[in-house]
């Protein structure tokens, strides 16, 4: 009888929330599917004549933004994760060193958009730029690789690493050769979650990018359009009427989550089989 | 002399002592079982042959000689020490790979490749009793086998690096008396190549397939012996009262 209850309202909980969460989808879906066809997600934006542009160059300097943020985030924040994982002494240096990561996760987006305007465009001179950006993404996303490599690795059973030592490898080999193949999936999922964040982050790229670019960056020091910077865009600055603005910001929202949804897809089949090699389906 | 010697070998885990200098002569192409009840040392002296200990922060100290040269010497390569010294576990733990790939892991790790490695795989297979039922299925996962057949492969995976020690550590205790009796077999013909020590709590299996039987009580060697007369003429009190099931 109290199971039941208790059953009963947490279906209802979990109910609501799937409902709550439909309802966004399905109100963007309703609202973007308005604007998006061929012409808006292959076009440039046309800021005089707004109705005649499209979002391709958003598009495009999004993946390339992310790309230049996974490239950066995931080589360091693997080999931070296998260090911390595999050779890390327990100490009070890896305790702060854990601990400084966690906090890393912590900071606001818009304090690392303000360290990578500081430090990437100006100090280091690579000016508003797909570099500036994607590498102030990185840094935005390497805790996630980190903790996710780190966790990954941790709960690859022991009797692996034994078996491995015990015919002769070394460490490097064995880390190499078994631990990390079956850490793959662990980490994939992490990696995606951190990817989730930085296609959809807007204050980091506004500061870092200039974010307004009608063009496709020809080298990693050009200015990059990003599709979060433009629906901020659009919804504050650039159209004439409220409802353009709306019905546009809709529409990029909707490639947006498109966008995101075939990289989870991506990378969830490549995850699953994985796990199906080393389960051995 | 013996293949392996052990001078006042000591493990300490912390300061607490697993095993108290232990020495025993361990001979070539021979099975030397060790006995003795949970707890009293055995795994961690079998893992003292081959510096597994150490993995756990263990300390040792004494001496272990393999053919005259103290494994714990600072210029030890530990890597070619578990190449000549293999090891079998206690649960079969085959890496999540194909059946090939796990028996061929320890060749490629020292370089071998090709068709050299493919005999290698093969007759590693064969001499573990294993290559008539999976020759046809070789690029299967290892972890679709049977408990038994998972065991022989670890066996076979760790032929495959040609060791001259091979360590067993109850490799029969998560396996059915079918599959157990399997293995028994197996060791009887592998002594013919290799020196066996092997750990089991099962006495019945110390008398079935060992010539020399070890005793350990409480991190001590108490006896060490011919098997039989371990069996039928123990000299210590505490091993009779053992053997004979009055604990343990």
């Amino acid at each position: 009888m109290k199971t039941g209850v208790i059953k009963a309202i947490l279906c209802a909980i979990s109910l609501i929330s799937v409902v709550v969460l439909l309802g966004v989808v399905f109100y963007i879906l309703m609202a973007g599917a308005r604007v998006v066809s061929p012409g808006f997600l292959f076009r440039s934006p046309d800021y005089i004549n707004f109705e005649e542009g499209g979002i391709f160059p958003q598009i495009v300097g999004s993946l390339y933004l992310l790309a230049v943020s996974l490239l950066f985030a995931v080589p360091l924040g693997v080999a931070s994760g296998i260090y911390l994982a595999e050779y890390a002494p327990r100490n009070i240096v890896t305790m702060c060193t854990r601990l400084f990561v966690e906090c890393l996760a912590g900071i606001p987006s818009v304090v690392i958009g303000l360290f990578g305007l500081t430090f990437f465009v100006y100090y280091l001179g690579f000016g508003p730029s797909v570099l500036s950006g994607g590498l102030s993404l990185g840094i935005m996303i390497l805790p996630w690789t980190v903790r996710a490599s780190e966790e990954a690795i941790k709960s690859v059973p022991s009797t692996y690493r034994a078996a491995s030592l015990a015919l002769g490898a070394s460490k490097w080999q064995t880390i190499r050769l078994v631990v990390l193949k079956s850490a793959y999936p662990g980490m994939i999922t992490g990696i995606l979650l951190g990817a989730g964040k930085a296609i959809g982050e807007a204050a980091i790229v506004l500061l870092t990018t200039g974010g307004l670019a009608t063009f496709l960056p020809h080298s990693l020091f050009d200015d990059v359009g990003s599709l979060p910077v433009y629906i901020y865009l659009v919804l504050t600055v650039i159209p004439a009427s409220r409802e353009i603005g709306e019905a546009y910001a809709f529409g990029a929202s909707l490639v947006l989550i498109g966008i995101f949804l075939c990289i989870s897809i991506f990378a969830l089949l490549l995850r699953n089989r994985y796990i199906k090699r080393l389960r051995g389906e | 002399m013996g293949l392996i010697e052990t001078e006042d070998l000591s493990v300490l885990y912390g300061d607490v002592p697993a095993i108290k200098r232990v020495n025993i002569e361990i001979e070539a192409n021979k099975i030397t079982a060790v006995i003795g009840p949970s707890g009293c040392g055995k795994t961690t002296f079998l893992r003292a042959l081959n510096r597994m200990n150490e993995l756990n922060g263990a300390r040792t100290d004494g001496k272990v000689l393999i053919d005259g040269e103290n494994i714990y010497n600072g210029n030890t390569d530990v890597n070619m020490l578990r190449r000549r010294v293999g090891m079998v576990f206690q649960q079969p733990n085959p890496f999540p790979m194909s059946i090939f790939d796990n028996v061929a892991y320890g060749p490629r790790i020292h370089g071998i490749r090709n068709n050299k490695l493919k005999r290698i795989v093969e007759e590693s297979l064969r001499k573990a009793a294993l290559w008539e039922e999976v020759h046809d299925r070789l690029d299967s996962s290892a972890l679709m086998l049977s408990g038994g057949q998972q065991q022989r492969l670890c066996i076979a995976r760790a032929l495959a690096v040609n060791p001259e020690i091979i360590l067993f550590d109850e490799p029969c205790s998560a396996l059915d008396p079918i599959s157990t009796a399997r293995i028994e077999a197996l060791l009887r013909e592998l002594k013919k190549d290799y020196t066996i020590v092997i750990v089991t709590h099962n006495m019945q299996q110390a008398a079935r397939v060992s010539d020399y039987t070890a005793f350990f009580l409480m991190g001590e060697l108490i006896e060490f012996d011919e098997t039989t007369r371990i069996f039928e003429r123990p000299k210590d009190k505490r091993t009779e009262d053992y053997i004979t099931g009055r604990f343990g």
